[in-house]
């Protein structure tokens, strides 16, 4: 395999970075390459959502979405979102409702959610959950996080 | 100058920072901070973990930052924080000034596992134990300073003095000249709860804004300089044998480093990880098939017929034999439990260095000093020359594939002489991390004319073996050493019952064997026991026309707390018995169940109703609503509390209506998150519960005992619904319409 030179637009910077491989999903190029810990390994198959990330705004589960299609599109990641100084409204009320338990699938809610939510304010409770029915949480701190998408979008 | 040696900080924050972050040197140099004469003669002395030395858990540093030393760990239930709480509030400091190292075994007192819902009720009284002892200390040294009497200093946010009066003194001047070097005192004055300020009231968990900005670093993200990546490749039936290796196969793999070949354990090596996952995929090796499994259609025929090595009985009062044999009426039935996968969401992982023929390993084990002893075991080193350090991880709800994957690492760290990170993949958690084993429980019960209780006979079928160590699975695979008892957890703490029924016998059947390696998944074994115990008091209530509420009332005679909680319950969930027959003609059917525990008999208690919807045409259940009230005594973090409350009932929902390891005769075949569904959010339950806050009794463990009566309260439930009896977890729909048909 030949590796190549490609350019990543990451939380509003651009990274370079060399691939051997085009069929290396966007998360090896996201904690490994660029050192981000927010999207995070589950599944490697698109079935547990914590590697969510943005692209163009839309969410999508980089384990399974190679890099190099990634090229041309704006990537955001979960800390791209906020900071714990400054984060974002959903990242706050995450915080406000204690909405995470080991916190492993938690960026992929909040990722999802932000997405999902963005044409859709104040979802109602059944809303929220068909948003992230996709998104595995095993600790079962789903109830805690519906109150906190609905805190972070409801009265928007 | 006092001439005692000052233990003041035997790490440096600077060196504990990095233990937390991305920088780690591998010999961490651990230098004595002495004083006076012995100023310049810093030496390398190993920082002191007994567990009966304040040092050993507690260190204050001149600016009067206060370390705690724990060997408990945070396994992202919150404990982190409650001990901040309690250490705070024992030593009257502001949390933001204490900062807890956990789970290190060069710096932390061996405190056991971290499971049993243990971590405070164990774990956090000894370090508060600690804490009051180095408190009363502190105060005895500034009163001796100040030439003020103790009784009239008070402490205010690491300051001490006295209470009319402007002298004043830190606790980092103290410590700076005092040494922490004091056993624990078990007779430490501890503050009156009436007092507190910080613990019993919510604390918001501090490492929340860190997870949810992805600053967070967990073991997955834990990264070594020059460190390279491993995969395994694990036989394709679990007790193959390797026969050949085409190490060619994966020679076009950019950064290739090495296919490792021991016996049975084959893995792959890479520069990156991507590398290491196409390397593993493309590596060719035949193994043999292997066919010891049973038939998975006749796991309990197979349960039921494998060999008792040992009976323990955990109950006996009166004579069951007598009351059966008199009964006027005597009820039996069969309870089982299919086996479950721990399912974390991030597959194990963990990173190892051999350095100087040392070892030193990072994982996110809920039990780090039973993981060094099992790597010494395993490289027949002195456990000594191991080092293993705890970073959080994904959650783990007992011992899953952590400390395997730290041997994986371990391993391959030995062959390509560099730290190697070894993440598992999915199939490789679903597949080879220990599981909660098939259990199978007998109940008997005979009833007396009046509609009593006259005796209670239970039988438990579960694997030999207790808790604390899980074989490695490389170490197995390899042919190193490795233990051969198998650790199922302490599965029989939950089989006798808190009833006072004349005449009782509860009898674990312990087995040789059990089909797949097992291990302790949440609430193990008192899950499966509380499932049988709870819906047989409920087939008793149905069969006496008694009120499942009023029934245990009547049982639970002069036990105040246990009454205390079933009748909060009853309040919370407006309780009142209602019968199946009126909903006979609609195609859904709804319930309410009753299930109670008294964890292991000797602590929290908690009480439970659920609601559930059942589709009639499909057999489907729907756990719509829980009631629950708990009492764990003092509660130290009541959002904690709830917050793992909420994580119990949901986690049990799941592996109640639809959780099941499937398996033939050579593996596991539930390999992802397809064929092991777990519940997602449009079926979640609606929870309101109650706590009993009791400030001034022992706080008990709260990870575990409201899981432990979910499967009950939703059987029962079934049974207000529709009048059939599930008696075998999962409550799958198939398992449902069978009943409904029968």
């Amino acid at each position: 395999m030949t590796s190549q030179s490609i350019t990543l637009d990451v939380n509003g910077k651009t990274a370079r970075l060399t691939i051997d491989d085009p069929t290396m999903p966007l998360l090896y190029a996201l904690r490994n390459d660029l050192g981000l810990h927010g999207p995070r390994f589950g599944c490697g198959l698109g079935q547990c959502g914590a590697c969510t990330v943005h692209l163009d705004g839309n969410a999508i589960r980089s384990c399974v979405f190679p890099a190099v299609s990634a090229v041309g599109h704006r990537i955001v990641t979960l800390e791209g979102l906020g900071t714990p100084e400054q984060p974002h409204p959903l990242q706050r009320a995450f915080i406000d409702e204690q909405a995470v338990q080991c916190g492993y699938c938690i960026n992929g809610m909040i990722m999802q959610a932000a997405a999902s939510m963005s044409s859709n304010r104040n979802p109602t409770d059944a809303q929220i959950k068909q948003a992230l029915a996709y998104n595995l949480c095993r600790c079962g701190t789903h109830l805690r996080i519906v109150r906190a998408v609905k805190r972070a979008y409801g009265t928007a | 100058m006092r001439n005692t040696l000052s233990l003041t900080h035997s790490v440096s924050r600077r060196e504990i920072l990095k233990l937390g972050g991305l920088v780690v040197s591998f010999a961490l140099p651990i230098r004595l901070m002495a004083t006076g004469k012995n100023a310049t003669a810093a030496a390398d002395i190993p920082k002191v973990v007994a567990p009966d030395r304040v040092d050993g858990f507690l260190a204050i540093d001149r600016q009067g930052s206060v370390t705690v030393f724990s060997g408990k760990v945070d396994l992202g239930t919150g404990v982190r924080t409650a001990i901040t709480q309690i250490v705070a509030e024992e030593l009257d400091v502001p949390m933001a000034r204490v900062n807890v190292i956990q789970g290190d075994t060069l710096l932390t007192p061996d405190q056991g596992p971290t499971y049993g819902s243990l971590s405070i009720q164990n774990g956090g009284v000894q370090i508060r134990l600690a804490a009051a002892t180095a408190r009363r200390a502190l105060l005895l040294e500034a009163a001796h300073r100040l030439k003020i009497d103790a009784q009239e200093l008070t402490i205010d946010a690491g300051v001490i003095k006295p209470k009319q009066g402007k002298a004043s003194i830190r606790y980092g001047e103290l410590v700076g000249r005092r040494s922490l070097a004091l056993e624990l005192d078990k007779d430490a004055p501890l503050k009156d709860p009436g007092s507190y300020t910080v613990v019993g009231r919510s604390q918001p968990r501090l490492d929340i804004p860190d997870k949810v900005t992805g600053r967070f670093t967990y073991m997955q993200d834990f990264r070594v300089e020059g460190m390279v990546h491993g995969r395994v490749v694990r036989p394709p039936a679990i007790g193959g044998t390797l026969l050949s290796v085409d190490a060619d196969s994966v020679s076009n793999v950019p950064g290739m480093i090495k296919v490792v070949q021991r016996q049975n354990f084959l893995a792959v090596v890479a520069k990156t990880e991507w590398g290491a996952i196409a390397a593993a995929r493309q590596l060719k090796a035949r193994w043999s098939d292997w066919r010891g499994l049973p038939d998975e259609d006749k796991i309990w025929d197979y349960v039921r017929a494998t060999e008792i090595v040992r009976d323990d009985v955990t109950s006996n009062r009166g004579n069951i034999d007598a009351a059966i044999a008199a009964a006027d009426k005597r009820l039996s039935a069969t309870y089982d439990f299919a086996v479950h996968t721990h399912g974390s969401i991030g597959p194990s992982c963990a990173v190892a260095v051999f350095e100087g023929g040392k070892l030193t390993c990072w994982s996110a084990s809920q039990a780090t000093h039973n993981l060094r002893q099992q790597l010494a075991l395993m490289f027949a080193m002195p456990d000594a020359d191991v080092r293993a350090i705890y970073i959080d991880g994904s959650g783990c709800y007992g011992r899953n594939g952590h400390e395997d994957a730290a041997a994986d690492a371990a391993l391959l760290a030995q062959e390509v002489d560099r730290p190697v990170r070894v993440q598992w993949m999915r199939a490789d958690e679903h597949g080879w991390d220990p599981k909660g084993p098939p259990t199978l429980i007998d109940m008997q019960a005979a009833l007396d004319s009046s509609g009593g209780v006259s005796a209670w006979y239970s039988q438990f079928y579960g694997p030999d073996g207790v808790a604390g160590k899980v074989k490695l699975v490389a170490a197995e695979l390899a042919g190193m050493p490795h233990e051969n008892a198998m650790g199922p957890g302490g599965i029989i703490a939950g089989t006798a019952v808190p009833y006072k029924f004349a005449n009782v016998k509860t009898l674990a059947h312990r087995l040789v064997s059990t089909p797949l390696r097992p291990s302790w998944i949440r609430s193990p074994g008192r899950m499966q026991s509380a499932f049988a115990n709870e819906a047989f008091l409920d087939e008793i209530a149905a069969a006496t026309h008694t009120d499942p509420f009023e029934l245990r009332r009547r049982y639970l005679t002069d036990d105040a707390r246990a009454i205390a909680v079933l009748e909060r319950l009853a309040q919370l969930a407006n309780w009142r018995l209602r019968s199946a027959d009126n909903q006979a003609n609609s195609s859904t059917a709804t319930g309410r169940g009753m299930a109670f525990v008294k964890y292991e008999n000797n602590r929290t208690y908690v009480g439970m109703v659920a609601t559930v919807e059942i589709d009639r045409t499909t057999g489907v259940i729907a756990a719509k609503h829980f009631a629950v009230v708990q009492d764990c005594g003092q509660v130290i973090n009541p959002d904690g509390v709830k917050n793992q409350l909420e994580g119990n009932i949901v986690q049990t929902v799941s592996r109640t209506l639809m959780e099941q390891v499937r398996f033939d005769r050579s593996r596991v075949t539930s390999l992802d998150w397809q064929s092991y569904p777990i519940l997602t959010f449009p079926d979640i339950p609606q929870i309101d519960m109650e706590l009993i806050d009791r400030p001034h009794e022992t706080p008990w463990g709260v990870g575990e005992p409201s899981a432990a009566i979910v499967p009950a309260a939703i059987s029962n439930a079934v049974f207000d619904a529709v009048g059939v009896r599930l008696r075998s977890v999962p409550f799958s729909s198939d398992k449902v319409l069978a009943a409904l048909k029968a």
